[in-house]
């Protein structure tokens, strides 16, 4: 089985903190995949090196069996993959349909009407049609968070990383949103999804990845890797002997 | 009566040069956050490129654009992802240093070139041609150059909000890491917009050179027009760059009426007063 991403043996640290120690795991086409760890674990870091924001030290990333370690961030995403913000960054200037067709247009190379109705039916699928002609700095939590996975999902990636999208969101607000992912999910496109929200978590993801200081500490069946004493302890900070 | 009317009237034309020396300038730190201290002699290099041109080819200024426009775009978008993309960073002072070496650098090769006789694009008949308008007689040259203000602002603002590139010049502005993320690649939208103000550019440099004599050392002095036309008008906002222009060069116009030795100064109390009473600027963009 080819991988759609393989990450090997991917070290990075800022002097003495380590936010990535030889990490190492595979995603398969079509998976969904969570990834769980304390603050500060190396989780948000993961992605930039996924992504291109930051280079590694050590170690390489290939997508689609292609070795990307050394491609640009802009040229990651037009590979096709595509990353939400925990903070969201919209382009607070334009509009939401404009923030999302930057996405359909130079990470998707769509043009003309197909990018625009390619906008449309995200915006469709996010809920957030009503807001398309808004700028984007007026939005509240929710719909920015929604406008970041709309922005990614517009730029068509095979690979959608997904970081803390549901903290801060009510109830109602999470529902919808394990929804919508759910059904990008089923549509194809492969997730890989960091959260501290874990029952939103496990409503949709696969296998579990458990980081902490920048190494990989557990990786398996999300139902059994929650009940093992070594999560419990270094994640939720429970004693197993009590 | 009719002769204050008529500064008014010059004022009002006069400013659409000073807008077409403020767009490039606009454009530019709207973009990438980069003042460019060389503007003003670009605009100069411009006009000594037409010059050569209409010399050697024997053609109108006009037609002269057609070479000058692409070379001064191709020109930018060279030197933005040659050198001017690497000075771009957390730190505005780089950008300042380098683009002043740059300013001393182009005054002297066209001193080398060119000397420092000062000289002239023949517009050949249009330069003297009026039209009479109510007892006052207006310039063709200079309504026109108003006009083609008027479209390049035009233009400017529709490249802006309704394509592509401009949405890809927004996106830049507004988040440079995020539109990487989103596949945009910064140093060619840099290049792009570079090319984009100094093809503008070059339009000034053409328009300047038919309406007064030039030389290498007047880009500093267009320079200081374009950025009060830019701070009266309020920053990242084209139509008000026009309306900055137009009121620079009324006050100019007025204040060569009063005194034809208080042109200039007029001009830059004007700036200092708007500067004084709404420091963003007359017409600021409305953000966040």
């Amino acid at each position: 089985m080819s991988a759609l991403l393989s990450v090997s043996d991917l070290s990075k640290s800022f002097g003495a903190v380590v936010v990535a120690d030889q990490t190492s795991f595979e995603v398969a086409p079509g998976a969904a995949i969570g990834i769980l760890g304390p603050n500060g674990a190396g989780k948000t870091s993961l992605f930039n090196l996924i992504t291109g924001a930051l280079r590694p030290d050590a170690g390489r990333i290939e997508f689609q069996g292609t070795d990307i370690t050394a491609i640009s961030a802009a040229g990651r995403c037009k590979l096709g993959i595509a990353r939400s913000f925990q903070v969201p960054h919209p382009f607070e200037g334009m509009t939401v349909f404009e923030n999302a067709l930057v996405g359909a247009t130079e990470g998707a190379g769509l043009r003309g009407h197909a990018a625009e109705a390619h906008v449309l039916d995200v915006l469709e699928d996010t809920g957030l049609m009503p807001k398309a002609n808004q700028r984007a700095g007026g939005l509240t939590l929710l719909e920015r968070k929604r406008l970041e996975m709309a922005r990614a999902l517009a730029a068509k990636p095979r690979l959608l990383l997904l970081d803390e999208i549901a903290g801060g969101l009510t109830e109602a607000e999470c529902s919808a949103l394990i929804a919508t992912i759910r059904r990008v999910h089923a549509g194809g496109t492969t997730i890989v999804w960091i959260e501290h929200v874990v029952h939103a978590l496990l409503a949709v993801v696969e296998k579990l990845i458990v980081i902490d200081f920048g190494r990989k500490i557990a990786e398996g069946e999300p139902r059994a890797i929650m009940d093992s004493a070594e999560v419990k302890e270094i994640y939720l900070g429970v004693d197993p002997d009590v | 009566m009719t002769e204050w009317i008529n500064a008014v009237v010059q004022g009002i034309l006069l400013g659409g040069l000073y807008a077409l020396f403020a767009a490039g300038l606009s454009l530019i730190f709207g973009v990438m956050r980069l003042v460019n201290i060389a503007h003003g002699d670009l605009i100069i290099l411009a006009a000594y490129m037409g010059l050569s041109t209409t010399v050697m080819l024997g053609v109108h200024p006009f037609l002269a654009l057609l070479i000058v426009m692409p070379l001064m775009a191709g020109l930018g978008y060279v030197l933005q992802r040659g050198l001017l993309n690497q000075t771009l960073g957390p730190d505005i002072l780089p950008p300042l240093l380098v683009t002043f070496g740059l300013s001393v650098i182009i005054q002297n090769a066209l001193l080398e070139i060119y000397t420092a006789d000062p000289q002239k694009l023949s517009g050949g008949a249009i330069e003297t041609a009026s039209i009479p308008v109510g007892g006052l007689a207006i310039g063709v040259l200079p309504l026109l150059t108003f006009a083609i203000a008027v479209g390049v602002i035009a233009g400017l603002q529709w490249i802006f909000y309704s394509t592509g590139l401009g949405r890809g010049f927004r996106a830049v502005s507004d988040n440079q890491d995020i539109a990487q993320l989103m596949g945009l690649n910064k140093a060619h939208v840099f290049g792009l917009a570079m090319a984009l103000a100094l093809a503008v550019v070059a339009i000034a440099g053409i328009l300047l050179g038919m309406r007064t004599s030039f030389d290498p050392a007047i880009g500093g002095g267009r320079l200081i027009f374009g950025f009060e036309a830019v701070i009266i008008g309020g920053l990242g906002n084209l139509w008000g760059t026009l309306a900055g222009g137009v009121i620079l060069g009324v006050a100019q116009t007025i204040g060569g009426k009063i005194d034809p030795g208080w042109q200039l100064l007029a001009g830059h109390i004007a700036f200092l007063i708007v500067l004084a009473i709404r420091p963003n600027g007359l017409f600021p963009r409305i953000e966040h």
